[in-house]
């Protein structure tokens, strides 16, 4: 077996609680990330993609709550760590990026200073040092002119240029995992590209693994190394990223692939649809939350919660009861 | 010219024609006494057509003047030049009264149908309302008719018409938007970005209506969106548009086969394909640096100044839309 993964999430289970009854966001989630890898976690809207990286760095907040679970990472179990132990973690040895750079930068702040806070802060160096290092780090993110931004505040910078300043504070203290919640998915297609390349480089020099958030299996198959898809608050597959493309094994992951319009397909063919919509998390059905629009649902689906177990290639994994050649067999009657 | 002679040119076909269309929005600075300092050119001598029944998408990183396009076509902002001929009439200064029975026949499909409505209207006035505004609804027995009608089209189930929009999700909405949008039995529907906002499963439900709509009622769609391989699927042909301008119009198929506007080229490599072994396939060379202000665009081609491929004369002349192959493209590489 591999070392030990530098983040080993098991049976993390959250809830919130709401006017209209506790909300199951996270239910069972177990995943690994190790050191220098870049694990993406995939989901359409509300399948619990950022409550999951909300917990590692116990950012929460006041509703909601951790029902069961442990996170390691580097050895700790961080939901245990007393208060000021979590902040000592936060931006310096796990670093959060996350989609809208406006609502986590300080408006009345330059960024100078705001790259320069965290290794203030954590690396206790004078002000001085940290503001040269912050010119560094602005350049390292291509931020054009550097030095001469470091005054500017984010309101003067356009969107891509204030995620690479995101970017740059994550990467400050040099942290062994960073995690990005959709970090382009505000941004454009030219400027994504720049952004996602620079993060991919960036945490390649520096051996740190990556938790990339994102709804969109493009960037997915360009930038993981291994991919969790969620659906309602589960993972339902999890595998390397070319076998989950290659033969992706759960019929929700399937049926999302199969949805995509690709960029060779028919012109003008109907698309293959799931029908019907994600289940409301207050009221999620007794078994497998897919059941109610997935093609293969039978009894046993509605009744039990399926595991995540293996799925023919090693470190592949789906959780469904369907036997896996004959969901090999409707996967290519469909085809 | 008077306003209702058939346009000179050949294509008998087209149902709309864009002509070096220009929208330029002032740009005031000043608390009491407004003073023109500027203007943002957010279109900026655009031409297109569309042919009956077909698809014309359109594609272009956000601010590139998509939306205000679609919003000169159906007359909602007044061009600044140019000139937009609907079903054989120039349209581009109509008054209101000339206008009004022609807006019947162009309707819109917004990203987010409902931010602009009372959200205390049902939804089958919702749907119903244009018909009540346009006087179309001639007693009440009728308008239900009507309402039930459009909502079957659009797989509305009858008793989802007593309930609020709020009630419903994403997809759902989206089609409570296309049955309001069809009740005047518009001939073009403008859909400004109507699948962007949904998640991909849903996605494929609106994508496969549209289409399904405009085989049974002959619809013909302008559909801007900047997910490119949606636009690609709906459309019959594209126009790829940058900082206020269209640098190519292809056929659907043509435009991902062989771009030819560097900046095509440009956006196709930047977006990833969802399968890692295609995606690995095709060529990853990224731009940089990001777009201009449409406040102050480059001169000359307004590409130029991220385009690897530019010469001397593209920072100087505008090259123009020309045809190439049975392309049209805006490029200096392309002779012109
Ligand atoms: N602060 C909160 N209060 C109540 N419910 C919440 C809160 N944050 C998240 N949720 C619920 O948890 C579910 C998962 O949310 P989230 O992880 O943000 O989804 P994703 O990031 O995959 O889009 C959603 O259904 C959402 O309604
Ligand atoms: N009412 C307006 N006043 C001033 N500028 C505008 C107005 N509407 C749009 N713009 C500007 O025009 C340009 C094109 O905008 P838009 O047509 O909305 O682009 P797109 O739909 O392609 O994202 C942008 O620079 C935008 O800021
Ligand atoms: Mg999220
Ligand atoms: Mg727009």
């Amino acid at each position: 077996m591999d070392p030990a993964p530098l983040l080993d999430i098991s049976g993390l289970c959250v809830s919130f609680r709401t006017d209209r009854g506790l909300v199951r966001a996270v239910q069972d989630v177990s995943l690994q990330v190790r050191a220098g890898e870049t694990l993406a976690i995939v989901g359409e809207s509300g399948s619990g993609k950022s409550v999951t990286a909300l917990s590692i760095l116990r950012l929460l907040g006041e509703a909601g709550r951790v029902d069961a679970g442990r996170i390691v990472f580097d050895g700790e179990d961080l939901l245990a760590l007393e208060d000021r132990a979590i902040r000592a973690i936060r931006g310096d040895r796990v670093a959060m990026i996350f989609q809208e750079p406006m609502s986590s930068l300080n408006p009345v702040l330059t960024i100078g200073m705001q790259v320069a806070e965290p290794i203030r802060l954590h690396r206790n160096a004078p002000w001085k040092d940290a503001y040269a290092r912050a010119g560094e780090l602005l350049e390292r993110v291509r931020i054009p002119d550097a030095a001469g931004r470091l005054g500017d505040y984010p309101h003067q910078l356009s969107g891509g240029m204030r995620q690479r300043v995101m970017i740059a504070m994550a990467l400050a203290c040099r942290p062994r995992l960073i995690i990005a919640d959709e970090p382009t998915t505000a941004l454009d297609v030219t400027v994504q590209a720049q952004i996602l390349e620079l993060l991919k480089e960036l945490t390649r020099q520096a051996n740190s693994a990556l938790i990339l958030i994102t709804h969109d299996l493009g960037v997915v198959a360009r930038y993981a190394d291994r991919v969790a898809v969620m659906y309602a608050g589960s993972i339902v597959e999890t595998a390397p990223a070319r076998a989950l493309y290659a033969s992706p094994a759960h019929p929700y992951t399937r049926g999302l692939m199969a949805s995509i319009p690709s960029i060779d397909g028919a012109i003008g063919a109907r698309l293959p649809t799931i029908d019907g919509q994600p289940p409301d998390l207050a009221r999620l059905p007794p078994g497998c939350a897919f059941a109610l629009r997935c093609p293969h649902v039978f009894e046993t689906c509605r009744a039990t919660p399926p595991a995540l177990m293996e799925a023919g290639t090693a470190g592949h994994l789906r959780a469904c009861h369907l036997d896996a050649d004959a969901a090999g067999a409707t996967a290519q009657e469909r085809a | 010219m008077p306003a209702d002679t058939a346009p000179q040119q050949p294509d008998g076909d087209a149902l709309l024609q864009v002509e070096g269309l220009k929208v330029h929005f002032p740009v005031t600075a000043g608390v009491v006494l407004q003073k023109r300092i500027g203007s943002v050119k957010a279109v900026d001598d655009v031409s297109f057509s569309l042919r009956r029944g077909e698809t014309f998408g359109l594609v272009g990183e956000s601010g590139c003047g998509k939306s205000t396009t679609a919003l000169a076509v159906l007359r909602m902002l007044e061009p600044t030049a140019g000139r937009i001929v609907f079903e054989g009439r120039d349209i581009t200064h109509l008054n209101a009264v000339k206008m009004r029975p022609l807006r019947r026949r162009i309707q819109m499909v917004y990203q987010d149908p409902f931010s602009s409505l009372n959200p205390r209207m049902r939804v089958r006035d919702v749907i119903g309302e244009p018909l009540v505004v346009h006087g179309l609804a001639k007693d009440k027995a009728a308008y239900r008719a009507r309402v039930r009608e459009l909502m079957d089209l659009v797989g509305l189930l009858p008793h989802m018409g007593e309930h609020y929009p709020h009630e419903f999700s994403g997809g759902q909405r989206q089609r409570i938007g296309i049955a309001r949008a069809l009740a005047l039995s518009p001939s073009l529907v403008v859909c400004d970005e109507p699948v962007s906002a949904l998640d991909v499963s849903i996605q494929a439900q609106v994508v496969n209506l549209l289409m399904d709509l405009q085989e049974r009622l002959g619809l013909t769609y302008l559909f801007i969106a900047h997910d490119l391989s949606v636009v690609r699927h709906i459309s019959d042909r594209i126009g790829v548009m940058y900082l206020g301008r269209v640098v190519e119009i292809a056929a659907g198929d043509t435009l991902f086969k062989a771009p030819k506007h560097p900046y095509t080229q440009a956006l196709l490599a930047a977006v990833p394909l969802p399968d890692p072994e295609l995606d690995a396939a095709r060529p990853h060379d990224l731009i940089a640096g990001e777009v201009p202000s449409a406040r102050t665009p480059p001169p000359g081609c307004r590409f130029h100044p991220r385009c690897p491929q530019a010469m001397p004369r593209c920072k100087v002349e505008t090259p123009p839309l020309v045809e190439r192959d049975g392309s049209e493209v805006a490029c200096h590489l392309y002779g012109g």
